[in-house]
């Protein structure tokens, strides 16, 4: 869906993006994470066209980009850093003027095209008040709206979720499932680490403009094979499991060498009282830790 | 769209505002003229003005002689200088440019929509000079439709010549414009900020303005963006004396062509970064 091969972008003196080489697969829900500054966004806007590579390739579609965008860019939906809107028109005015700017797309339709998508991000009775007395997160759902006036094969969101309080985030997170559901591949760039491990099925983590991580959500997350265990007997436990508990945090332990079952079967034969015990999985935060440079706050 | 851009250019208030204050200005003159009925000197203050009080018709072209140093190329500077720089601003740019709207093909319509608000200001400047020159001045028992007008030169110009000649001249105004179009167009592609694309075309202009007052100039002057503005002068002349409205198409039409190459050429190959 989206291939980069060695992709580079220098402004002036700073490699802004530095050799990417991204694979997003038809049917990804692709977490596109990193620190503010990692060069999300210049990869976005390469990946669109806007910005030009200074080498490297880009594929979308498998047609080369930006040398392919009249053809590739209508299968596109995007919401890049940002909503942006004419203020003195309505919410509804400004994506009639922009279905109207894309070639092919049809007068009769637009109209009740704009309602279905403002309906679904909802901004449906907002009525005719103009976009400079929307609030933030109103605007981020035009913005939204606007990307899926495309009805595209692939949607690029870059922090769709920003501005917007608890329940639009619930609605917004539901609303890219349902798309995904429907057979749209979403390219989701986000610092969000939470957004994208309740939703993404791949995750790819920028550093400094490089792509230090690209897997599946799941196998980042597989089991560690230690088992992580609560006790209030922590003590005994860590004498009889000699050698085998890694780490001792008061109650909790981790352990190494036995699976769940058979480690919980042991202490509880011993006589040890358990409250939890479950195979470790590495969380995304931990993932990312580790991959990036802990100076990478810039 | 190019339809697009016409809507979205004569559908925006500021736009129909800043037509309205063009028109404010010779208004103005027209009703102090009507009150005092002290006219300039022939030969001092902005052309024309001296002929309108003996004939009202003449404010049309006197109404553009008004706004064309400065109020006209300011007008046009801002609405051009916005044009690009004013959708990077906003962040529309970059949406438009994934619609996707090819980079020339958004230049063209924005050109196309900068050029026909030139045309529309300049046409409706010189009407509202005529009709208030037909309502406010020039009514004495000389000044109907039919009374012959004394041209530049001194020999009379019938009303058919008036009118064609007038024609003419809104067609060079709107064309001066043009240079002052490009230079902001050019300008807008290069920043993200409208105010400085529009400034940086009233400099150039402004700039061109005082190098032809400068003596030391002289070589450079044939050469100066503003240098043949006035001399749709000569329209009035009889017979007219074409050489210097030619010279001023030739050098504007050159500007144009430069300058929409530099901004083709820039914004073609530009990051947005907007």
């Amino acid at each position: 869906m989206i291939t980069t091969r060695g992709l580079k972008k220098r402004f002036g003196s700073v490699l802004a993006v530095d050799g990417v080489d991204l694979d997003v697969r038809p049917g990804d829900i692709y977490g596109f994470l990193g620190a503010n500054g990692s060069g999300k966004t210049t990869t976005v806007r390469l990946l669109l066209g806007l910005v030009l590579a200074t080498s490297g390739e880009i594929e979308v579609f498998g047609q080369p980009m930006p040398k392919a965008g009249r053809r590739v860019l209508p299968r596109i939906g995007a919401l890049v850093e940002g909503p942006a809107a004419y203020g003195h028109l309505s919410g509804k005015a400004n994506l009639m003027l922009y279905d109207a700017s894309a070639a092919g797309r049809s007068r009769q339709t637009r109209a009740a095209r704009v309602d279905a998508v403002l309906d679904t991000v909802g901004l449906g009775d907002v009525g005719r008040r103009p976009v400079k007395a929307y609030s933030l997160g109103m605007r981020q759902r035009l913005g939204l709206a606007a990307a899926l006036l495309a009805e595209a094969e692939l949607l690029v969101l870059d922090e769709p979720t920003n501005g917007l309080d608890p329940q639009g985030i619930r609605e917004i997170r539901e609303l890219i499932l349902r798309l995904s559901q429907d057979g749209a591949t979403i390219f989701l760039s986000s610092h969000l680490l939470a957004e994208v491990e309740q939703m993404c099925t791949r995750v790819g983590v920028l550093d400094r403009g490089r792509l230090v991580l690209q897997d599946d959500l799941d196998a980042l997350r597989r089991p560690t094979g230690r088992v992580v265990v609560r006790t209030p007997d922590a003590a005994r436990a860590v004498a009889m499991l000699d050698g085998h508990v890694e780490v001792r945090d008061g109650d909790r332990l981790v352990v190494s060498g036995s699976d769940a079952a058979s480690l919980n079967a042991r202490l509880v034969a011993a006589g040890l009282r358990v409250t939890e015990l479950a195979p470790e999985r590495r969380t995304l935060e931990d993932v990312i830790v580790e991959v990036t440079s802990p100076e990478a706050a810039r | 769209m190019i339809a697009i851009e016409l809507r979205k250019l004569f559908r925006r208030p500021r736009t129909w505002l800043t037509i309205a204050l063009l028109d404010l200005l010779p208004t103005i003159v027209a009703i102090l003229l009507a009150v005092t009925h002290v006219g300039p000197r022939p030969g001092e203050g902005p052309a024309f003005l001296s002929a309108v009080l003996a004939n009202g018709s003449l404010f049309a072209v006197a109404a553009l002689a008004i706004v064309l140093p400065l109020f006209l190329p300011v007008a046009v500077a801002v609405i051009a200088g916005d044009s690009v720089a004013g959708e990077a601003q906003q962040g529309t740019l970059r949406y438009l440019l994934i619609r996707p709207v090819g980079r020339t093909r958004l230049l063209v319509a924005k050109l196309v929509a900068t050029f026909t608000f030139v045309a529309v200001a300049v046409v409706i400047v010189s009407g509202t000079g005529y009709i208030v020159g037909r309502l406010l001045l020039g009514h004495g028992s000389q000044a109907s439709l039919s009374a012959a007008v004394t041209s530049v030169s001194g020999s009379a110009l019938t009303p058919g010549q008036i009118v064609w000649r007038t024609i003419i001249t809104i067609g060079y105004v709107a064309f001066s414009m043009l240079g002052v179009a490009a230079m902001a167009l050019f300008l807008s592609t290069l920043t993200d900020s409208p105010l400085s694309a529009s400034l940086g075309a009233l400099a150039f202009l402004i700039g061109s303005s005082l190098l032809l007052t400068l003596g030391a100039a002289r070589a450079l002057v044939p050469y100066l963006p503003t240098r043949y503005w006035l001399s749709f002068v000569d329209l009035f002349r009889d017979p007219i004396l074409w050489r210097n409205v030619e010279r001023g198409v030739a050098l504007q039409a050159v500007y144009v062509l430069v300058l929409l190459g530099a901004a083709w050429a820039n914004f073609t190959t530009k990051d947005i970064k907007s």
